[in-house]
């Protein structure tokens, strides 16, 4: 087995191929999107795996950034909050958390909507009740979630409850 | 983080001949491993890698009755299996009680299992006296606040709980954790699996250096059983105290009864007089109920803060088992 203080990374983030060199194993994911690829929209609140406002996509599931060793990606694809909208137009969760008022200071925004959005994937939207349980991961401490819970619902496209 | 290198592991020979050697350790889902390296309670200088090792994440049926899950499957990938959820739900509602959404993407089944205590004295970022944190610097709970701490099997030396949902409810399932070593592999009932304070306080588990769960077998499908989570928030928090209950049934009367409780003890504590007596006693008859589970509370030691986990620890048994009684077979 060959172990290496420094490794080459070669990962896919927001559709784009990167290749990064001289990366320290103990760099996280988080602070790898942050620090060397600038994508800051993928917020580091609590670094314990406790907050998830680093929630990102990786291979498609929703997981905490800040629980990564950058290093074991290696191959993999990732998907941040800046890679979530179609060009232009916004993703329909990105417009529900604005049309239902989702937030206020936009601290956990990000992890929410990309939260939000592998939810509705995994169709965890069934009542409102499903919808908080399986949000429960993403704390907002201005407490939206009354809000946000809406508008998870209207982007998963589901009547009141 | 203090400074480590990193390695893939391909094969699980190069795994566990290379995780033999000191100062190693394993990475699988990393979300208990990256806090332990960020509070200094592990300083590995040799990380191996094993998320991408072949044929340890998939859930197969053992001959003769069964399931044998692979040690790195992904938490929500084996409660929302529909084998487990069907013939398991104690460990499929255990799991989805555990931790967040997001984590359980991560996390794996037998990772779970290796969690560490969340007492706070343990966990801090100063260090503060801790016997699991540093052997003899002493216990700051044990006359501290401790009113979330263990009411089963603690000594003055370590007083913290196990805080793991599904390793409740493999110990009622009475699940066999298989694992492999450079000397070879074992099956470890999961009830022995964690270790009381009482011989070695710095110790967690059974395991030796460089010995790596493979998969978790489950007995004979129980489908009356029922996994009940008493916590602070309703949801990605913590137990105070919970309760794992698998029945057999006969109409309305018990046939077999196994019952564990979670985070009252530094492992999941089985309630073994309750159960004897729980046999033949009738669903209905709460009292009957309520005197069996008595029972097994006679070695209960509450600390300075923590008497009503007592109570509260009784009354989550018996919800669980009338809460597995109604699930349907």
């Amino acid at each position: 087995m060959n172990f290496h203080d420094r490794h080459l990374l070669r990962l896919r983030v927001n559709g784009e191929d990167h290749s990064l060199s001289d990366l320290d194993p103990r760099v996280t994911l988080l602070d790898l999107l942050r620090e060397r690829l600038h994508l800051t929209g993928t917020k580091k609140g609590c670094n314990f795996g406790e907050c998830g406002a680093c929630t990102v996509h990786l291979d498609g599931r929703r997981v905490n950034a800040c629980m990564i060793l950058a290093v074991s990606c290696e191959g993999r694809e990732v998907t941040t909050i800046e890679g979530l909208a179609d060009g232009d137009a916004l993703h329909p969760v990105q417009q529900a958390f604005i049309d239902h008022d989702g937030f206020q200071c936009g601290f956990c925004t990000p992890g929410q909507v990309m939260s939000a959005a592998a939810l509705i994937e995994e169709g965890h939207t069934g009542s409102d009740a499903e919808i908080r349980e399986w949000m429960s991961g993403n704390l907002c401490r201005c407490s939206a979630y009354p809000q946000i819970v809406e508008a998870v619902r209207a982007a998963a496209g589901r009547a009141s409850q | 983080m203090t400074p480590f290198v990193y390695a893939r592991a391909d094969s699980l020979g190069d795994t566990i001949a290379a995780g033999a050697a000191p100062d190693s350790a394993f990475l699988a889902g990393g979300t208990e491993l990256l806090n332990w390296l960020r509070l200094g309670i592990t300083e590995p200088t040799r990380i191996i890698d094993i998320s991408r090792l072949d044929g340890l994440d998939q859930v197969e049926a053992l001959p003769g009755g069964g399931l044998t899950i692979g040690a790195l499957m992904h938490l929500n990938d084996v409660a929302l299996h529909a084998l487990v959820v069907r013939d398991y739900p104690v460990l499929s509602q255990a799991i989805l009680n555990a931790a967040s959404p997001q984590l359980r993407n991560l996390a794996t089944i037998g990772g779970n299992l290796l969690q560490k205590t969340r007492c706070a004295y343990f966990r801090a970022e100063e260090q503060l006296p801790c016997n699991k944190r540093q052997l003899g610097s002493g216990c700051s709970a044990l006359h501290g606040i401790n009113d979330n701490h263990a009411i089963f099997g603690w000594t003055e030396d370590c007083v913290a709980t196990q805080p793991s949902d599904p390793a409740v409810a493999l110990a009622a399932l009475d699940a066999v954790i298989v694992t492999a070593h450079r000397s070879g592999g074992r099956r470890i009932p999961a009830a022995e699996f964690h270790l009381l304070p009482d011989t070695r306080p710095e110790a967690d588990n059974v395991l030796q250096q460089g010995e790596l769960i493979t998969a978790i077998e489950l007995p004979a499908p129980a489908p009356r059983s029922a996994y009940l989570k008493v916590r602070e928030r309703e949801s990605y928090e913590y137990a105070i105290v919970s309760a794992a209950a698998v029945l057999e049934m006969d109409g309305q009367t018990i046939r077999r009864a196994a019952l564990a409780l979670g985070s009252v003890a530094l492992r999941p504590w089985r309630l073994s007089a309750a159960e004897e007596q729980l046999a033949g006693a009738e669903i209905g008859d709460r009292e009957a109920l309520s005197t069996a589970i008595e029972q097994s509370f006679a070695q209960a030691r509450p600390l300075s803060q923590n008497a009503y986990k007592i109570e509260l620890a009784k009354t989550a048994a018996l919800r669980a088992i009338e809460k597995a009684a109604r699930m349907s077979s």
